[in-house]
């Protein structure tokens, strides 16, 4: 499939009164056209400020991208001015933002917010920006759109909002939707209600995905491809069966471990010990050595490069190195990968190289 | 659980705006005990009335009518000062957001001790200092944290600081209102954890509000699920998640996406529509099987009764 978009080596960094916050580097990624690829990671890890370069959202003059390209139709993203960004902006890429309750103008009627973009982007007349803006509210499941699409945002509920704000980011047809934790805010049910609709529209529209979120349950639902980020940086990425099945990133188990599941008996999740590193001053070497249980010395000196796991998955530990001792993942990961083993037969054991 | 109960709540409603036009009734005749040295999961939607449930117990509310019993002695209604105190001190609370449950201009050690100067349970400042201390490394903080303010630490510490205030005055029973649910992931776990090991050191009862139900399945022993301000079924935690009962619960469990693709790919949600009940008979608290208990019509309980059967 296509490349859509390509990441590559993006850096970015904030300068604050302290110092410099290297929050993301060194990003590399490609999006497919009609794919979902998660994003998880912990606050902190730069999943959202990697989105927020894609959209030339990064707050200036104190955030800069020093480095880096993102390629999306013969354009470096990274390199475009303000007005030059602005016709890509909600056209070619939009974005969902996680709080229904603030991404919305207040004291706007839903009718205005929505046909904004149609109006500007498409250049369509008031009437027929109208006449689309009520088939989009009706594309996101609200009822009786006619009536409601004259309603101001609290006169939604929350669930109701956020399919306001897909329908905002849906209106022009983007060729990439991000997604910045849309459903966290919500409870389970809605949630449930919302991934449905998103996957349904993906089926629609071919649209690609970038999808943030700290949620695993959510990541397994929705996701093609996961990217595990920490501390600025892809530590892992693969098909979603690659990430939960057969993890390699010690950060990666760890994540996986600390996540109870419905069937598990167990007395002790695996938690991570310590919290994430400071990223204005970003350690030497592999940057989740401190955290690792089963740290080596080459941890704390060599930063790790992405050592290839099959022609899909993908993981920055020295652990896949020919000379790593072998280090078992925690039983709650291995059960996992075992559960999934007995289930598919060997399709497991085939993925190692 | 052996039969001790440590909280009983009977009929319990907590009615805002009593007698106007906007009456709201957030908790709806509810009953339930807690044992001993529990924990007594509580999940529901945002709005079901599962905060206002607890708020309600550790009377941060008055409640409209009905009983909390706690040892027998029942919590709401008149009393003396210190009898009141007494109750403040077996009852603790952890908040959800630890951002906003901690004061800004006082240091952990102000905050930690406030507890304990108002309780009279230290009598010097070395003697303060040192259970200061003691409950900073109880919750895995260091002594020198006790001299910091707030700001200085992350989420993860901060909700610490608010376990180990709570833990202070060494309460009996402790109600964790969504003790987890603005912390990460990985952080979620060693919250988790430590409230598990001082419940095993300590003895304490938990009452565990929370909408993340695989957490409350991991921690609790028994599970209440609310709805609109009522509690529509009451199981042992294994229990409730291998035969729920109430269409609710199944809905509820439906909806929960799990860190598993090969799951996720075959999940099928269904949906509670609450009118499928019979509307002409009010629904009932009963007891299906030994300790599970649904809210439901007769009709709907002879049903319950079979599949169980």
């Amino acid at each position: 499939m296509e490349n859509i978009l390509e990441v590559k080596d993006l850096h970015v960094t904030f300068d604050t009164y302290g110092g410099t916050v290297q929050a993301v580097r060194g990003v590399n990624f490609n999006l497919k056209k009609g794919e979902t690829l998660a994003i998880v990671g912990e606050s902190g890890s730069g999943k959202s400020v990697t989105t927020k370069a894609l959209m030339g959202l990064i707050p200036k003059p104190a955030g800069k991208i020093p480095k880096g390209e993102i390629l999306f139709g013969g354009k470096d993203l990274a390199k475009l001015n303000d007005k030059q960004m602005q016709q890509i902006r909600g056209r070619d890429i939009s974005m969902i933002f996680q709080d229904p309750m603030t991404s919305l103008n207040p004291t706007m009627k839903i009718s205005k917010q929505i046909m904004e973009g149609l109006i500007q982007h498409q250049k369509l007349s008031k009437k027929e920006a109208r006449t689309r803006a009520i088939e989009l509210l009706r594309l996101v499941g609200i009822p009786e759109p006619e009536e409601r699409i004259n309603q101001y945002p609290h006169q939604f509920s929350g669930g109701m909002r956020q399919r306001v704000v897909i329908a905002i980011a849906l209106a022009c047809n983007p060729q990439i939707l991000l997604a910045d934790e849309p459903t966290t805010a919500l409870d389970v049910t809605i949630q449930a209600q919302i991934l449905e609709l998103m996957k349904d529209i993906q089926e629609k529209t071919q649209t690609s995905i970038v999808f943030i979120t700290h949620d695993l349950g959510v990541v397994a639902n929705v996701a093609d491809r996961v990217a595990v980020m920490y501390a600025g940086k892809i530590v892992e990425i693969g098909t979603v069966d690659d990430i939960f099945y057969n993890p390699k990133h010690p950060y990666t188990w760890g994540l996986l471990g600390s996540m109870p599941t419905l069937d598990n008996d167990e007395d002790q999740l695996v938690a991570i010990p310590g919290t994430p590193p400071d990223l204005m001053h970003p350690p030497k070497g592999d940057a989740f050595a401190p955290r690792n249980p089963n740290v080596m010395k080459i941890d704390l000196e060599k930063e790790p490069p992405m050592f290839q796991v099959s022609d899909t998955h993908y993981a920055a530990t020295w652990l896949l190195h020919e000379n790593a001792p072998k280090i078992e993942p925690p039983a709650a990961v291995k059960r996992r990968m075992q559960g999934f083993a007995s289930d598919h037969g060997p399709t497991e054991e085939g993925e190692k190289r | 659980m052996s039969g001790d109960k440590l909280l009983e709540i009977k009929n319990l409603k907590q009615y805002f705006n009593v007698d106007r036009k906007d009456e709201v009734r957030a908790v709806n005749d509810i009953s339930f005990d807690i044992y001993r040295g529990e924990t007594f999961g509580l999940v529901g939607e945002s709005g079901c009335g599962k905060s206002t449930t607890g708020r309600t117990i550790i009377r941060l509310y008055d409640a409209t009518s009905g009983e909390v019993k706690f040892n027998g002695v029942d919590v709401h209604g008149k009393k003396s000062k210190a009898v009141l105190k007494e109750f403040n001190r077996k009852m603790q609370m952890i908040f959800q957001d630890p951002y906003a449950s901690l004061n800004p201009r006082m240091t952990v050690k102000e905050i930690i001790s406030e507890g304990l100067d108002i309780h009279g349970l230290v009598k010097t400042d070395i003697e303060r200092t040192e259970r200061v201390q003691d409950l900073l490394e109880t919750v895995g903080l260091n002594k020198e944290h006790a001299s910091r303010y707030p700001h200085e630490f992350s989420g993860g510490q901060r909700q610490r600081i608010g376990i180990a205030r709570a833990l202070a005055v060494e309460p009996e029973f402790i109600i964790a209102d969504e003790p987890i649910s603005a912390l990460d992931v990985s952080i979620q776990a060693q919250v988790v954890n430590l409230l598990k090991e001082l419940q095993e050191e300590r003895g304490l009862t938990y009452l565990f509000i929370a909408h993340d139900l695989s957490m409350v399945k991991y921690i609790s022993d028994r599970i209440a699920v609310m709805y609109f301000g009522k509690v529509v079924e009451l199981a042992d935690s294994d229990e409730l998640y291998k035969n729920p009962l109430h269409p609710y619960t199944k809905s509820l469990l439906s909806a929960i996406p799990l860190p598993d693709p090969d799951y996720e790919r075959n999940r099928k949600r269904v949906e509670y529509d609450p009118s499928m009940h019979d509307q002409s008979e009010t629904p009932e608290f009963r007891e299906v099987t030994s300790g599970h208990w649904v809210l439901c019509t007769t009709k709907e309980f002879e049903q319950y009764k079979e599949i169980k059967s």
